[in-house]
């Protein structure tokens, strides 16, 4: 019974620092979002780029500047990585292939941090620094940002306009973000993570042998990694190396960091549409998803089916002695919950169902809690669905917030459940429909043949569709088909649901707000957390059944 | 002219020409869901003929390796007969509810047979009456807006029309089934005539309102038909999600092939055709046209007729019941409550000298003085040989003179008491204790009426009053209860002054009160309302009332009411009816509720399905997923089969559910909601899992198929 209390003690205390984080957190991000006062070195940058940030934004004119910042960001850091011989703390690494860099690029400005690459010997400090964690934050930032803009389309009224991208941008990275990652870095050194620009270095082991050991600026991108759910690791084992993730408390706070913004935006969005309770079910319905998840994971894992599992008293295959079962399974449901997609251990190690639980999380759309600020709009659009159907049946047509849901707001929500299974679902197909391909996937890429391999290639198009970049590490995935055909899921994973997260936030400003009563569906009940879950899981189950039937489930049901 | 016909077999048979017809491809289209469903009938049929040429191959289609799937040339024509069954269904459903209506077109096309009118050219100065003006016939589908005409006892009213000289006698029970004449005048707010009505009395000179081919009896055949029906906002939304539910689904069967065949499991068309249909929210996609065909129909059964469906939609979304007191909260005329006698008067007395003078008193104020003193067990007075004095606007009391010399009065206080002391000073404390029952009354809301006599001798004396109250209907307040529990505001509408507005407000229940209303002081409360978000319902009849009907989310027009009323609004009561409102909101939410509940029901109904199928497909290739054959179906063919025969039985099951309506009982939103998950929501994962089983053991007894 040890698992049992070992899991109600992590789990708890997980629980009890979120809950403490959620009011000063929630509260600060929706005072960032919403005052009207600049910072000195805000002001400066505003100058520098030329915006006005007292101009509000159409929902139009929102998403291209949203749009426009990523395309810069895409080509800036293509760029960077083609020429990285040319810049300093290269570590002499040669320039980064094309379709990687490409894959590459997109990952990062994505959020979604998939890394078809071993980062120690492909990237040098300079990419790793001006690039990628420049990404880490500001790409953490865009995601918060789009999500303030729906929530300011439900509490404004009769209003043109979202809010300025360019100042939810900065303040996202200013006050939010920066400010964290300080702090958190600093107890992540403390707690034993490296942060140096010593290159490699060789060392004579105790027992004579000699071995490379890599060093970096690794604290200071851990802690936007985890905070920001970006999930990409400064080494190609991600927190499951010990320079990264060293001890068991340690892992523990990183699942606190990816797990803490998400967690704590249900508030901001309770205060911004006055009222809390909004936010309380928000989070009720995101937390009993993650509470659940989790539980069973550990008890996927923990199950003891065979004799060496028996033996270690859990399936430690691909497991971090050092994290143990229940450790890793948490990381593990946490992960694949956010849009994070790092790993203290091998999701590909994981027993069938347990690997299986990892993708029905990321195929709920990770929105328990989800990514920062995505994972926000991606439950409220799936609220809006449950208020559309559960509202007919009160009598009324539908209303979510005294905002009704029409024919315009029901087909962008349609479009947005409908895109990220479309992407996977296309995606995998495609992968054994082509004969070319399928004989690079199966022949190249795939670790394991049968019902794994399969397992694998869904996995990865999964990671990449909903921007997790957690990956069934069995898989090649720095083939020309793989790093095409993913860069596109990921872009298209990423961008169709904002154009329709920031449309439907238009739409919803534009509106007036027709006052609750008793005949309105109140949306701050159990009940209705219980309608939230019930909607994702019924429209996520029906979608996937197949396909999880094809893959983890025939192996899991072994 | 509405029959309540229910539903049953011989609905059903009738129904079966229409439904076939139906299913014309370019009918079907407009319905996504269903269309599918016929493509993918139409393409296994294809794939069941084909089957014995490419017999070799068993499975058509992909056939790679070694197929998992049944590919018996009797589970081909199974599927492929069980698709077109329930294409067939969908249809009959909408066909049955179209049927209802169509009776009661017929009904009325029978009031629409061609009349010859009058039409005159009409001088209005000269000749109001249009005695001496030059009468041609012309066919009454002739007649065009600004016609005049004149109509006579026994004639049918050619066209809509206003009267704009006379008055009559009509009888409209071809259009409100009610028998009882009605009377029609020129002026006011009963000016208004309906084509194929019929004057029984006296003659009447009329102004044509209406273009031909679209009276209001043209508009109502196509309302009852459903010929003008379009896609409601609601409705619009309700069928994206559907179509997205069903691209989905799509993509999820096109994708399992490329994937399966990997795995060595691939699946023949015919079982992918199965399970798509199987998926996609085919039940609410073939109930939904009928439930709103059926959600106008219960309002005719109700004597309403909505000029769209937008209009039932809204009815359902109302935050404001805007509600006039007279003739809906209250009966409309004063009724006598209670005997108030001053000190020294015993009640007999008074109520013996107050009846004495209402026994010849023709007025309902009288008469309900009559019944108080038959309800006080108190004995009526003979009819005696007294003069009868009638109330005058200038005496403003009335009573009775007797033989002998002696008098009785009732009437307003200030009169009464001014005819009392023409004889006699009444004591200054009397005076004063008359005036504060008088005070007392009014202030309650009531109208006092003070009772005095003078005896034989001149010896006059007050006696006391007759409280006059104006009666709030029965049963009124708990149904503002109900609709205070919907979420919804009654507001009261009077001409009282404040103070009486204010003590029948609050007998009645209703949430607030508009007092001393005009016309222009309604529509700024409606639009008040609306600026706040709320949706406005209200009633009106007279002219003065188009601009705030046409104003309300929903205005429904008495049918008596004035032509501009009726065009202003967009619902009409045939029985004008102002208390129907709370029907018809009643109806607006069950049309609602049943969308979402049988939509839900359908989606979840996958759940089931799935667990029926994907075993069914899979179990071969990975003997592991038997596990998820809970309901442990006898075979493959017999699993997939069962969840189509299950899908189609579905929606006939439930043709009479969409047809009635979800019940609605006044609850607040939060019960209503958790009462229909658990039928619908909960029911629908549940029952499909018990009648696939079912079906399953029956048909796994013809051979070929266990």
């Amino acid at each position: 019974m040890g698992t049992v209390w070992l899991t109600v003690a992590q789990l708890g205390a997980l629980i009890i620092a979120l809950a403490l984080a959620y009011r000063p957190l929630g509260d600060y991000m929706a005072h960032t979002y919403t005052t009207t006062k600049n910072w000195k070195v805000e002001r400066g940058l505003y100058k520098v780029i030329g915006v006005d940030p007292d101009s509000d934004q159409t929902w139009q004119r929102y998403l291209r500047s949203v749009l426009i910042f990523s395309v810069i960001g895409v080509v800036f850091l293509y760029g960077i990585q083609r020429l990285q011989e040319f810049l300093p703390y290269a570590l002499g690494l040669p320039p980064v292939e094309q379709s990687l860099s490409f894959n590459t690029a997109i990952s990062f400005v994505t959020n979604t941090n998939w890394q078809s690459y071993s980062p120690e010997v492909t990237l040098g400090y300079s990419v790793q620094l001006i690039g990628l964690t420049v990404q880490n934050f500001v790409s953490a930032a865009i995601g918060i940002a789009v999500a303030i803009a729906l929530v300011r389309g439900f509490a404004r009224k009769h209003s043109t306009t979202l809010g300025n991208f360019w100042v939810d941008l900065t303040r996202g990275v200013v006050r939010i973000l920066l400010p964290l990652a300080f702090v958190t870095a600093i107890v992540l050194i403390v707690g034993g993570v490296i942060q140096n620009f010593n290159g490699f270095q060789a060392i004579t082991t105790i027992t004579g042998g000699t071995q490379t050991l890599p060093g970096g600026p690794v604290a200071s991108q851990e802690a936007i990694k985890m905070l920001g759910t970006n999930g990409g690791g400064f080494f190609n084992a991600n927190s499951a190396h010990p320079f990264e993730d060293p001890t068991a408390w340690v892992s523990l706070f990183q699942i606190f960091l990816m797990l803490v913004i998400p967690f704590s935006l249900p508030r901001t969005f309770g205060r911004m549409v006055g009222d809390n309770r909004q936010g309380y079910a928000i989070v009720g319905a995101m937390a009993t998803i993650w509470v659940a998840s989790s539980a069973l994971m550990v008890a996927a894992q923990s199950s003891l089916s065979g004799t060496a599992t028996a033996a270690a008293g859990g399936a430690m295959e691909g497991i971090e002695t050092r994290f143990g079962t229940v450790l890793s399974s948490l990381f593990a449901s946490s992960t694949t919950l956010t849009s994070t997609g790092a790993v203290n251990g091998m999701h590909d190690s994981f027993t069938g169902l347990g690997g299986g639980l990892a993708m029905v999380n990321m195929m709920l759309g990770e929105v328990a809690p989800g990514g920062t600020g995505s994972g926000l709009y991606g439950i409220l659009v799936i609220a809006i669905i449950a208020v559309f159907v559960a509202g007919l049946m009160v009598g009324r047509t539908p209303e979510y917030l005294g905002k009704k849901i029409g024919t315009r707001e029901i087909k962008l929500a349609s479009l947005y459940i409908l895109a990220t299974p479309a992407l996977v679902l296309i995606g995998t197909s495609l992968s054994f429909a082509i004969p070319a391909v399928r004989d690079s996937v199966v022949g190249t890429s795939m670790a394991n043949t049968g019902l794994h391999g399969f397992s694998e290639v869904l996995y990865a198009f999964t990671s990449a569709a909903n921007n997790n970049g957690s990956a069934f590490a069995g898989l090649t995935a720095n083939t020309p088909w793989f790093n095409t055909a993913l860069g596109a899921v990921m872009l298209l994973g990423r961008y169709i649901p904002m154009v329709l997260v920031l449309a439907l936030a238009g739409s919803l400003a534009a509106q007036g707000k027709v006052p609750a009563t008793a005949g309105t569906l109140p949306t701050h009940r159990v009940q209705f957390v219980v309608l939230t879950i019930g909607t994702l899981l019924l429209v996520s189950a029906l979608t996937y059944f197949p396909v999880l039937a094809l893959g983890p489930l025939a192996e899991g049901l072994k | 002219m509405t029959t309540a016909n229910p539903f049953g077999p011989r609905q059903l048979v009738d129904a079966l020409p229409g439904a076939v017809r139906k299913l014309d491809p370019r009918l079907m289209y407009k319905n996504p869901v269903m269309f599918i469903v016929e493509i993918g009938a139409a393409f296994t049929t294809a794939l069941a003929v084909a089957q014995p040429f490419f017999a070799a191959d068993g499975a058509s289609g992909t056939g790679a390796g070694a197929s998992a799937s049944p590919t018996s040339l009797l589970f081909a024509w199974s599927i492929a007969i069980w698709l077109w069954i329930t294409v067939l269904f969908a249809n009959l459903a909408e066909s049955v509810a179209e049927g209802r209506g169509k009776a009661q077109a017929s009904s009325l096309r029978a009031t629409r047979t061609s009349t010859l009118a009058n039409r005159i050219d009409y001088d209005l100065a000269g000749d109001p009456a249009g005695e001496r003006a030059v009468v041609t016939q012309v066919a009454s589908a002739d007649l065009t807006l600004g016609d005049t005409i004149v109509v006579t006892a026994g004639e049918l009213i050619p066209g809509d029309g206003d009267i704009i000289w006379g008055i009559a006698s009509v009888d409209e029970s071809a259009i409100t089934g009610e028998s009882a004449p009605v009377v029609r005048e020129s002026g006011g707010d009963r000016s208004a005539v309906t084509g194929g009505t019929r004057v029984l009395s006296d003659r009447i000179v009329v102004t044509i309102t209406s273009k031909p081919g679209d009276t209001f009896v043209d508009r109502m055949i196509k309302l009852v038909e459903g010929a003008s029906r379009q896609k409601t906002p609601n409705e619009l939304a309700l069928s994206i999600l559907l179509s997205s539910l069903t691209i989905v689904f799509l993509l999820v069967v096109l994708t399992i092939n490329p994937i399966a065949d990997y795995s060595n499991a691939a699946q023949s068309l015919i079982v992918l055709v199965a399970l798509l249909v199987c998926l996609i929210p085919t039940t609410i996609g073939a109930l939904l046209s009928a439930i709103g065909i059926a959600g106008m129909d219960r309002l005719v059964q109700h004597n309403v007729l909505a000029m769209s469906g937008r209009a039932v939609e809204a009815a359902g979304d109302v935050t404001t019941l805007l509600l006039d007191k007279t003739g809906t909260i209250t009966y409309g005329n004063r009724q006598a409550a209670e005997f108030r006698p001053v000190s020294g008067v015993t009640v007999s007395r008074l109520a013996a000298a107050a009846s004495a003078s209402s026994l010849s008193d023709p007025t309902p104020e009288g008469k309900s003085v009559l019944d108080l003193t038959r309800r006080l067990g108190l004995p009526i007075p003979a009819a005696s040989d007294g003069i009868e004095v009638p109330f005058t606007a200038q005496t403003r009391m009335s009573g009775v003179d007797y033989e002998n010399g002696s008098q009785v009065r009732k009437g307003a206080g200030s009169m009464v008491a001014a005819w009392v002391a023409e004889s006699d000073l009444q004591p200054a404390a009397l005076v004063a204790e008359l005036d504060q029952i008088v005070t007392d009354i009014s202030q309650a809301g009531g109208t006092p009426l003070v009772v005095a006599e003078k005896t034989a001798n001149g010896e006059a004396r007050v006696l006391g009053v007759i409280y006059l109250k104006d009666v709030v209907k029965e049963g009124l307040a708990a149904r503002f209860a109900d609709l205070r529990r919907m979420g919804i505001r009654t507001v009261m509408i009077t001409g009282d002054n404040p103070l009486t507005a204010k003590a029948i407000a609050a007998e009645a229940g209703v949430d607030d009160f508009l007092a001393e209303a005009t016309p222009e002081d309604k529509m700024e409360l409606i639009k008040r309302e609306q600026q706040g978000g709320n949706l406005v319902a209200m009633t009106g009849d007279g002219t003065n009332d188009a601009p705030a009907l046409a104003q309300a989310d929903v205005g429904v027009a008495m049918n008596t009411g004035t032509s501009a009323a009726k065009e202003a609004g967009n619902m009409v009561d045939l029985d004008s009816d102002p208390t129907k409102l709370i029907d018809i909101v009643s109806i607006g939410k069950q049309l609602l509720i049943t969308r979402g509940s049988l939509t839900t029901f359908s989606i979840a109904n996958d759940v089931a399905k799935y667990f029926a199928i994907i075993p069914a497909m899979f179990t071969l290739a990975f003997p592991s997923l038997a596990v998820l054959n809970v309901m442990q179906l006898s075979s493959p063919a017999s699993a997939i089969l069962s969840a189509i025969i299950f899908n189609a039985l579905v929606i006939v099951a439930l043709i009479p559910l969409a047809l009635r309506g979800v019940k609605y009982r006044a609850a607040s939103a939060a019960s209503i909601l958790n009462r229909n998950l658990l039928i619908y929501g909960l029911g629908g994962i549940i029952a499909p899992f018990i009648g696939i089983k079912l079906i399953d053991m029956l048909i796994s007894l013809i051979p070929g198929l266990s």
